[in-house]
């Protein structure tokens, strides 16, 4: 580092105030020049807010911005982008039925006197590409594209328009393992043409891997930044969240019990009525917690909403406790003593326009003590929401404002305090840390173990395999809507359960 | 507890601030809006609005008279608002008065000597049943096979209407050249209230509905299992609730309001069934909803006003040069501003932090 090591953008005493919510407390943040910065924090610590500042989504209540050692004044995206800051955001912003270069001219289009002209379009495109190494065809449809390609238009559109500044905010939370490592290796060139990157992320694995800087912010404070060479993984997770995380779960040995749930040759169709479930067979038992680990796609979202009720099983049983419950409502299967965390949180698992204390109730809003008969009782609602939060640490801004309010963190735990809270013998766990920072998901982990020592039995169905097979006691690999193999984690390798999850036979 | 109860009402207050507010700006600026358009038109505004206002609220005669014409937009802006929170648009209320009016005159003209305190409840309950009877069609429609109710609902209009037509001009046609029914008895009358105006007893079964509705809603477990159904049919089957069975009793209970309105005009203010009795209060409804914001304290206060405006309208008429028709502008002009409530949300936000803020 010398006098080259320039600075690209400089955010001083940078405070943000949402109505409740410090959202950025004072944070001065740089970024050099040719750069891969990462901005690590849980959720909810203020990364996306602070870069929505310097991207002119949101004016900074106090605070200082110079970009290229220019003091600037950000009012608006065109501002940034007119500075040269590009941020491509987690939601990718494209129009399906046009083409690439269509998207990426969109707003500036290249014209021929009033026409568009399509074929220098299509030429400035392929150049930008080569250049970065960012393959993509640019007359294809954004439509046909996989979500990894869509991420190279959006990084496209953004250096078409001048970008050297990139945000990415949470880039890798869309993609594959194998579309990460791309995303990567498109990162470094671009850093080698001079870019530079600002990363957003929450996984502390992936700054270590790409990034030259990092800085971590924890509850919109600045923690601070260090050089990723000087630093490793636990001391990263102690910054970020302030205090020595254990990664490895601990699980002290827990007998299983007898059986209280068993599947038979369950077979179930997708929404696109075709057949997502070919004959599942599974045994549930008491203080046990059974992983189904495989490629997301496979069956796992079919084969949770048949257990609990949600999907039609076209053939085969499920017996809960020896009673046979096929077909039988949701409502049956919660009274049987089902509770279910569901993988899409926001759809499925929460009314986000409802209250904190309504959501804590849904599935047993048609019991005693929160319905008389007819009539609900909503003191009893109210007195339960704020057990439920002070037992399960929700936080947010009180049990009578709309769960849409919360973090994604403090939703998960909205639904795990419900489907936990509800003392149930069975829970079907899908995806139940998918997207949390590591202290929720630390604290998820912990209470899944704690039901295991009530002796419940665990439906564990996971697309990580680290969770899987830190949790499990036995562990199946569902490929195909099939079981396809049934393993010991404790010795159980990962190659091994990596083959069966391709669909290879050993 | 007793915090929690006060965090509740003030935090209901607090959430509904925004949305009266919303309804409030709307109103003051569709007043405006006529007030430019009474002053091209060559009248002066200010007399104008005098003339309504007077019309409206000026003396006991006035304000029973607006009360009369509130009444059955009561009825319908809650049987758009309460289907509306099971999310469902019920574009059917017309159809659902009209067969509840007319099953009311039919139990009023066909029982007699029957004591006041059965004939009345029993008329009242037969216009209930009929117009729950008439939504339950599109219900169970859209609950089975997924027909969506706007259509379903906009056909059993023409159906109902058309029904009661024939039964006013053929089978209870009373004589005379007059589509109506003859004089429901004595017995199945709904009382005046006034002495010399037309405003009756409807208006208290108007306000039981509210009510009976407000409670329904925010009191009951059906009322959680209908607005979860309303917000997040996904999330709500995931919790165990019927979302067929939410949408079949959402929908009947709003039909009976319907059916009630229509029964509330034909037992009290008209005595008969008369064909073309109502002026489109079934579609006015969704209109009263819409300002009111769906909730049924708002019901109240739009109706009262778009009764105010119809009523206050016709004295106008009289005193200045101005037509009725500005009160049906002035209220195309509210629903307008109330329905793009978005619009006033995003440019609030726009100007607070950014654009990225406001959606």
């Amino acid at each position: 580092m010398n006098a080259e090591a320039l600075s690209a953008v400089e955010m001083q005493h940078i405070t943000k105030r949402f109505p409740g919510v410090l959202a950025n407390d004072d944070i001065t943040f740089s970024v050099l020049k040719g750069e891969i910065h990462a901005l690590l924090g849980e959720n909810g610590a203020g990364k996306t807010t602070l870069m929505n500042i310097l991207y002119g989504l949101y004016r900074p209540d106090a605070g200082e911005i110079c970009v290229n050692s220019q003091k600037v004044d950000i009012t608006e995206p065109n501002d940034a982008i007119a500075l040269g800051i590009g941020m491509i955001h987690q939601h990718f912003m494209l129009i399906p039925p046009f083409t690439v270069a269509e998207n990426v001219i969109l707003g500036i289009e290249p014209q021929k006197t009033f026409l568009l002209d399509r074929e220098k379009a299509a030429k400035d495109v392929q150049e930008i590409s080569q250049k970065y190494g960012l393959t993509v065809d640019p007359r294809a449809k954004v439509q046909d594209l996989s979500v990894g390609i869509e991420q190279r238009v959006e990084i496209l559109k953004a250096l078409y328009r001048g970008a050297e500044i990139l945000i990415l905010d949470e880039p890798t939370a869309v993609l594959t393992p194998q579309e990460v490592e791309e995303l990567f290796k498109v990162m470094k060139s671009l850093k080698e043409e001079g870019k530079t990157i600002i990363f957003i992320t929450h996984k502390l694995k992936e700054p270590m891997a790409t990034c030259d800087r990092i800085t971590v912010l924890r509850k919109g404070k600045l923690v601070g930044t260090v050089l990723t060479e000087k630093t490793d993984i636990s001391s990263l997770a102690r910054m970020m969240v302030g205090r020595d995380v254990c990664l490895v779960v601990e699980k002290p040995p827990h007998p299983a019990g007898g059986t209280v749930m068993e599947v038979e040759n369950l077979e179930a169709y997708n929404d696109r009525d075709i057949k997502a479930l070919r004959g599942i067979n599974l045994v549930l038992r008491k203080g046990e917690i059974l992983g189904i680990a495989g490629v997301e796609g496979n069956g796992q979202l079919e084969l949770a909403e048949t257990l609990t009720g949600l999907r039609k099983v076209s053939a085969g049983k499920i017996l809960i406790n020896g009673q046979d419950m096929t077909n039988r409502s949701a409502r049956d299967i919660i009274n049987a003593g089902v509770s279910h965390i569901p993988e899409d949180r926001r759809k499925r698992g929460l009314i986000l326009d409802f209250s904190l204390a309504e959501n804590l109730i849904l599935g047993s809003h048609f019991k005693s003590p929160f319905s008389h008969g007819f009539q609900m009782d909503y003191d009893n609602v109210f007195t339960h929401a704020d057990n439920l939060v002070e037992t399960f640490d929700i936080r947010g801004t009180g049990i009578e404002s709309q769960v849409k309010y919360l973090s994604g963190g403090n939703m998960q735990k909205v639904i795990v305090a419900r489907e936990i809270g509800r003392e149930p013998e069975i829970i079907i766990a899908s995806q139940p840390t998918r997207g949390l920072d590591v202290g929720a998901i630390e604290y998820i982990h912990e209470q899944i173990l704690r039901m295991r020592e009530q002796n419940k039995a665990i439906l564990l169905i996971s697309a990580d395999l680290d969770e899987v097979l830190c949790l499990s006691d036995r562990v199946a690999v569902i490929y195909e809507g099939k079981i396809v193999g049934e393993r010991d984690p404790q010795t159980a390798t990962e190659e091994e359960l990596g083959l069966l999850m391709a669909g290879g036979k050993i | 507890m007793k915090l929690n109860k006060i965090a509740e009402l003030v935090k209901i207050k607090r959430e509904s601030v925004t949305d009266v507010f919303i309804s409030f700006i709307a109103v003051i600026a569709a007043l405006l809006v006529g007030a430019v358009i009474v002053y091209i038109s060559g009248s002066s505004p200010l007399e104008a609005y005098k003339a309504l206002y007077e019309g409206a609220f000026g003396s006991t005669y006035d304000f029973a008279q607006t009360l009369t014409r509130t009444t059955p937009l009561i009825f319908t802006g809650l049987t758009v608002a309460f289907a509306f929170r099971c999310g469902l648009f019920n574009i059917g209320g017309e159809g659902q008065l009209y067969v509840g009016g007319m099953t009311a005159a039919i139990v009023g003209v066909s029982f007699t000597g029957l004591p006041i305190y059965v004939h009345l409840p029993l008329a009242l309950g037969a216009g209930a049943a009929a117009g729950g009877a008439w939504s339950l069609v599109p219900s169970v429609l859209k609950a089975r096979v997924g027909a969506h109710e706007v259509i379903t609902t906009i056909m059993m209009n023409y159906i109902g209407i058309l029904l009661c037509s024939y039964l006013a001009n053929y089978s209870f046609k009373a004589e005379g050249w007059v589509a109506q029914t003859d004089v429901v008895e004595p017995s199945a009358q709904l009382p005046k209230l006034v002495p010399g105006t037309q405003l009756t007893a409807s208006i208290f079964v108007a306000l039981a509905c509210v009510v009976i509705a407000y409670y329904i809603l925010y009191k009951t477990t059906l009322g959680y299992e209908i607005r979860a159904v309303g917000l997040n049919p996904t999330a709500a089957e995931y919790g165990g609730i019927s979302v067929q069975k939410s949408i079949v009793v959402a929908m009947l209970i709003s039909g009976m309001l319907a059916g009630l309105g229509g029964t509330g005009e034909v037992l009290g203010l008209h005595r008969r069934f008369i064909f073309g009795f109502s002026p489109g209060y079934g579609f006015d409804g969704i209109a009263v909803a819409v300002l009111g914001r769906n909730h049924p304290v708002g019901v109240v206060l739009g109706a009262l006003l778009f009764g105010a405006l119809r009523n206050g309208g016709m004295v106008m008429k009289q005193m200045t040069n101005v037509p009725t028709d500005l009160v049906i502008v002035i209220q195309g002009i509210v629903i307008l501003f109330v329905a793009a409530p978005e619009m006033f949300r995003i440019f609030r936000r726009i100007r607070k932090g950014g654009i990225r803020n406001a959606f």
